[in-house]
This record gives C-alpha cells, structure tokens and sequence, in this order.
C-alpha cells in the first residue's frame, strides 16, 4: 500500500486523471449548453459512442488521427442535427427519446465494429504534446502540467470559452433566455427552436468529440460499449456543477483522478481479482452519491424537458 | 370511410414507426452490400416459420415482456426506469443464491421460490433509485443507469471466485444449478418452458394491478399528476418508490428466468452484463412503448420483438450482418415511437372527426 504514496506515482496518478478527466468534461461542458436552452439530451452516451467508432475507423483506415478527430466531431454534429429535429420539431419526449439515441449508438457502432473491422486493432493516437519542451526541466509539476497531448488542452481552454459563450454573448444570452422563459423569448423575437437546435447540435458535436478523444488519447482501441457509462456519468456531472462550467470541470476532474487512481491501484497489484470489480465500481456508486448530495439544489432551467409550443 | 378507420387509430403510428425502422434497416443491409430481401426473409422465417422457431421467439420473449410489464408500471406512475438491466442482474443473483443454499428442496416449491427470489433481489435494486427519487429527489434515469453499472461489477465480483464454477479454466460462470430449481419444459416437443407462463402470469397480474386495483388508481395518478395527488392525500413519496421497486420485480424475475430457462442452467458472467441480460433491460422499453404502456399489448409486442432478437441470429447466417443490427433497430423504433406521439394525437384526433386532415396539410 506504502508504494501507492511515492511522489512519482501520486504525480503519475494525477497527471493520467487529468487525461481521463477529458471524455467527462467535454461531454459534459456540451450537455450542460444543452440543458441550459431547456434540452435534456440523454443520448451522450450513444453520440460519444458514434464519435468514439467515427474516429477509431477514420483513423485505423487513414493512419491520420487529425482525421480520425474530424470524423468524430462531424459525426456528433449529425448526430446533434438528427436529436434537435427529434425534440425541437417532432416534441418527442427528451429523456425517452435519448435512451432511444443510446440504443440506436451502442447497436450501430458494435455492428460496423464487428463488419468492418472484426478484431481489435489498436491505432496511433494524436501524439502531439505542444507543451512537452516545458515539462522537461520541469520536475513534476512540469509532467502534472505539460506533458498532455494537445486534445486536453483544447478541452481545458473550452471551459473559459463556453463560460464566455454562454455567459457574455448574445448567443449566450437566448441560450439562457429560452431554456428559463420560452415565450418572453419568444416575445422578445428570439427563434426558440433555432437556439435549442444550435445548443443541441453543439451538445452533440462535443459528446462526439469526447468519444473521439477517448479513443485518440486514451484507449486507442475500439470495442463494443466502449465508453461504458461515460457519457451518463458526464450528465451527472453536469447537475454536480450546476450548470456552471468551472464546477462541471471539478467534477469531471474528480471522476478523472478516481478513475486513474483505480487503474494505478490495479496496475501496483495493490487489488487485483474479484476486489478489481468491487473498486470498477467507485465511478457509479460516486455518481449515486453525487446525485443525493446536489439533489436538493435548485436553479435546473425552468424549461428543461418542456417543448416549446407558441399556443400553450 | 373515417369510422371504418377510428379502431386503428391508435395502431397507424406505432405501426409506420416499425415500417420506418425496417427502411432504416434496409438502407444499412444495403450499405453493408447485403440483399435487404434475402436478409428480412431470413429473419421473419428465423423467427415464425415453424414451431421451433415460435418457441424460440417465445424463449426470447420472456424476458421482454417481464421487463416490459415492469416498465409499464414505473412509466405510468411517471418514473422512467432504465434500471431493468442492473434489475435483472440483481434478481439472478439473489435467485441463484436461493438456488444454491436450498439444493434439496423439492422441485414445486424450489421453482416458485427462485422465482420470488428474481422479485425480491430486482425489487431491492428498484426500490433504491425509487426512493432516492421520491425522498431527495435525484434523478432516476441517471441513478438507474449508475445501478445497473454497479449490479454488472457486483455480478463479476461474485463470479471472481466466491461463486465460480469450480475447475482448472477460469469461465466467469457458477457451477450448474440444482435441477430442482429448472424451469420444467413445456409439452409439445419444443424448447419451450415454463418462463412463458411466469411472464403471462406477471402480465396479468400487472393489468390488474395497474387498471383494477386501488394501487393501481394511486400510481396512474400520480403519473398523470403529482400535485393534484398529493392534494387529494395521496402519499406520492410511496408510490413512486412503490412503482419503482414492482418495476424491480418484474426484471427481476426475468433475472432468475434467465438462470434457470437456460439450456446450461447456470449464471454466466462471461462476455459481460449485456451477454447475460441480452439487452433486455433496455428492450423492454421499447417493447413497453410499442405495447402503448398496457401489460397486455405489451407482452404482443414483446413477442414480435423476440421474433426479431431470434430472426437477427437468421439473419446474420444468411447475410452476414451481424446481429447488433436489431439492437441499433430498436432504438431508431424508439426514436419513431416517441417522436410521432405528436402525430398520434393529430391522426387520433382526425379520426373522431375533430380535426380535418386537409385543413392541416
């Protein structure tokens, strides 16, 4: 147990918790635009699952991961356009619709994994580290700090971005308008339906961006439910921060850093056999625990599941 | 014309929401190279083209329609269950450690009993999301979809060791129950047992519990609405729990269906949780759905979807596609389903004559 508490793997731990905080919270910085524009989109963690196969495929077939990225972002897009004409047009009811969503992911992504590629073949991750030239002198805070791949970056510098989005531009603005008070909005000449789906379509395009990161950054591999709860926990994660995404990021840090912690756990032999399940189990029972604890929490967008109607 | 349409009201959209699934289908067999026709041929004579293959749809059923029934009550009562899963596990479980400590007991009693074991352990692990629901409010679909991931560990967890077959090869499986506990095949020269009469049996009983008892009237009313209910002095808090934990039960007999209906008589673990459940935590819902949230019309649903689950095993013979096919169909049917209730209403409505269509159009 003593081995677990060396600076070297403390470090090691946290800097891969960092890593596999990137699925979580770009999943979740998505699902928390969404559901401010009054969208519950349950269907993440299909959407993670088809951006998760976009990109393993793109990428085992082009050798590039820049292309594999671009298909799992573009992959998410359409994804989002198909959910937004689901709720915003047909009205279908958000949370049912999204397990459909789910289904549909986890089916359709195992089947062309089993057609067109049959047995797991790893691929080349995106190895770019921008920062690498300064974790070297560095010590450990260097390698905590500098020694991501460039996708975390981009995944931690989305949190300001969607903070400003969402709170300092017009955008924003309707955003919020329309998920708290459709028909002032609507009053007011804000397009409801056109805010939603934008909000749904950005939801989408980065839980599609979230699979592709896991598969380019993490596992490198595809097989079949892939994200295996992934994409519901970063919905968890999206009431543990409020809404807000500074506190969505130190949720999915949180679950990031249990999840590496468990693996180093395994990987010392600190547990191994039937307690490995008991410890795989942490991330849910945490979610479970989360969930109680911010249940009482009020400020969910008043219009969260309701479709918009003029004549209500 | 329009009275000769108004019985079918009802059924119109459920119905182009399977066709618009099975197109959905066609397109992916034909990008997949595969002969859409040769492929559904496959899969509707897999699936009814005779008697083993009606017992064989009817096998695959069993479990959909137990989950199903279960879903209709938790949705009725306004609470989504996506727990079935997890249920399921948690009701094997517990009814193979039934199994397991009462070996001798005689086979009468010994089947009935796993069976309410199944209901007890799915019941336990509805009855938490339920009340965590109804007492502090969390939202159930996330803490069902938690439960089930934590029941797939637990399961693996068991069959680590404590309860692994034992031998020199490490298969995530229990030793072979005691044959007290099987679930006797049915007359008739099929693989058919006894598992269909549990579900029709649990589907009735969960008709009269739903339209024919005072629980019942509670739960519905508080599904149409919590606030009018709890002005009339109903206790909200339990019903919710109530509907979650009865939703339990029924996955949780599939659970213990699933153990002692199947050909090796054992707990599998191996190949994980959806290997073990065939999905049908999350089928169920759509075989509920499709069922138009009644018992009854959802175990004919659940028949029709067993004949794709079974049909898909043709299918994938036949054409090479494999079977994950169905599962992805399925949640486009769901997709359609609650896409189209908008449109249900409109097609329900122009058949009592309240709406022209053409003034719409």
């Amino acid at each position: 147990m003593s081995e677990f508490f060396t600076v070297a793997i403390l470090t090691a731990t946290l800097t891969s918790g960092i890593r596999q905080a990137v699925p979580y919270l770009l999943a979740a910085l998505g699902e928390a635009v969404s559901q401010r524009a009054g969208v519950l989109n349950l269907g993440v963690e299909g959407v993670m699952l088809i951006g998760a196969f976009s990109a393993y495929y793109a990428t085992l077939e082009t050798k590039s991961a820049a292309i594999g990225l671009l298909m799992g972002l573009l992959a998410g897009m359409f994804m989002g356009l198909i959910y937004a004409f689901i709720t915003v047009v047909m009205h279908a009811e958000q949370g049912i619709s999204g397990i459909g969503i789910y289904l549909f992911g986890l089916g359709f992504t195992d089947l062309l994994f089993q057609k067109q590629v049959g047995t797991p073949r790893p691929i080349q991750g995106l190895k770019t580290k921008p920062m690498n030239w300064l974790a070297e002198d560095t010590g450990r805070v260097g390698e905590l700090l500098f020694s991501h791949t460039i996708l975390t970056y981009v995944a931690f510098l989305l949190v300001p971005a969607v903070y400003w989005l969402v709170t300092r531009t017009t955008f924003g603005l309707n955003v919020r308008a329309v998920g708290e008070n459709p028909h002032a909005a609507d009053t007011l000449g804000v397009s409801v339906n056109g805010v939603r789906a934008a909000a749904i379509v950005f939801g989408n395009t980065m839980a599609g961006l979230a699979g592709a990161v896991l598969v380019l950054d993490i596992v490198q591999n595809f097989q079949q439910n892939l994200t295996a709860g992934r994409g519901f926990i970063a919905i968890a994660l999206v009431y543990f921060g409020a809404w807000r995404p500074l506190r969505v990021m130190a949720g999915a840090l949180l679950f990031g850093i249990v999840s590496s912690t468990v693996l180093t756990l395994q990987a010392l032999d600190v547990i191994s056999g039937s307690v490995t399940s008991i410890a795989n189990m942490a991330p849910a029972v945490l979610t479970v625990i989360v969930l109680v604890v911010v249940s009482r929490r009020i400020g969910q967008p008043a219009a969260l599941t309701k479709p918009f109607t003029r004549d209500a | 014309m329009r009275w000769l349409l108004r019985p079918f009201a009802g059924l119109a959209v459920p119905a182009a929401a399977v066709i618009a699934a099975l197109l959905v289908g066609v397109v992916l067999l034909g990008v997949f190279g595969a002969n859409p026709i040769t492929g559904y041929r496959a899969l509707f004579t897999g699936a009814f083209g005779g008697p083993d293959e009606l017992a064989a749809t009817a096998l695959k059923s069993i479990p959909l329609m137990l989950v199903g029934v279960g879903i209709c009550i938790a949705f009725r009562t306004g609470v989504i269950n996506i727990g079935g899963e997890g249920q399921i596990i948690m009701g094997a479980i517990l009814a193979t450690l039934v199994a397991i400590a009462l070996p001798d007991v005689p086979r009468p009693i010994l089947v009935p009993l796993v069976m309410i074991a199944g209901g007890i352990g799915g019941g336990i692990w509805g009855a938490i999301p339920g009340a965590l629901k109804a007492y502090s409010g969390v939202n159930e679909i996330l803490s069902t979809i938690m439960m089930n991931i934590i029941a797939g560990f637990f399961m693996s967890f068991l069959l680590e060791d404590w309860l692994i077959a034992p031998g020199a090869i490490k298969i995530q499986q229990t030793k072979r129950l005691t044959p007290n506990a099987d679930l006797p095949i049915l007359p008739g020269g099929t693989r058919l047992h006894l598992g269909i009469v549990v579900a029709l049996i649990v589907a009735i009983l969960g008709y009269l519990l739903l339209f024919r008892s005072g629980l019942g009237l509670r739960l519905r009313a508080v599904g149409h609405n919590q606030h009018a209910s709890r002005a009339a002095g109903m206790k909200v808090e339990l019903s919710i729990t109530q509907a979650l934990a009865l939703s339990g039960a029924c996955a949780g007999i599939a659970g213990a269906v699933l153990v002692f209906g199947s050909e090796s008589h054992r707990l599998i673990g191996e190949g994980g949780p959806l290997a073990f459940t065939q999905s049908a935590g999350f089928n169920g819902i759509v075989t509920a759905l499709f069922g138009g949230l009644h018992p009854l019309f959802t175990v004919l649903s659940s028949y029709l979807f067993g004949g794709m689950l079974s049909g898909g095993i043709s299918l994938q013979r036949a054409v090479q596609v494999p079977q994950a096919l169905v599962i992805a169909l399925n949640g486009v049917v769901v997709v359609f389903v609650v896409s189209s209730l908008l449109l249900q209403n409109r097609v329900r409505r122009w058949a009592e004559g309240e709406v022209q269509m053409e003034d719409r159009a």
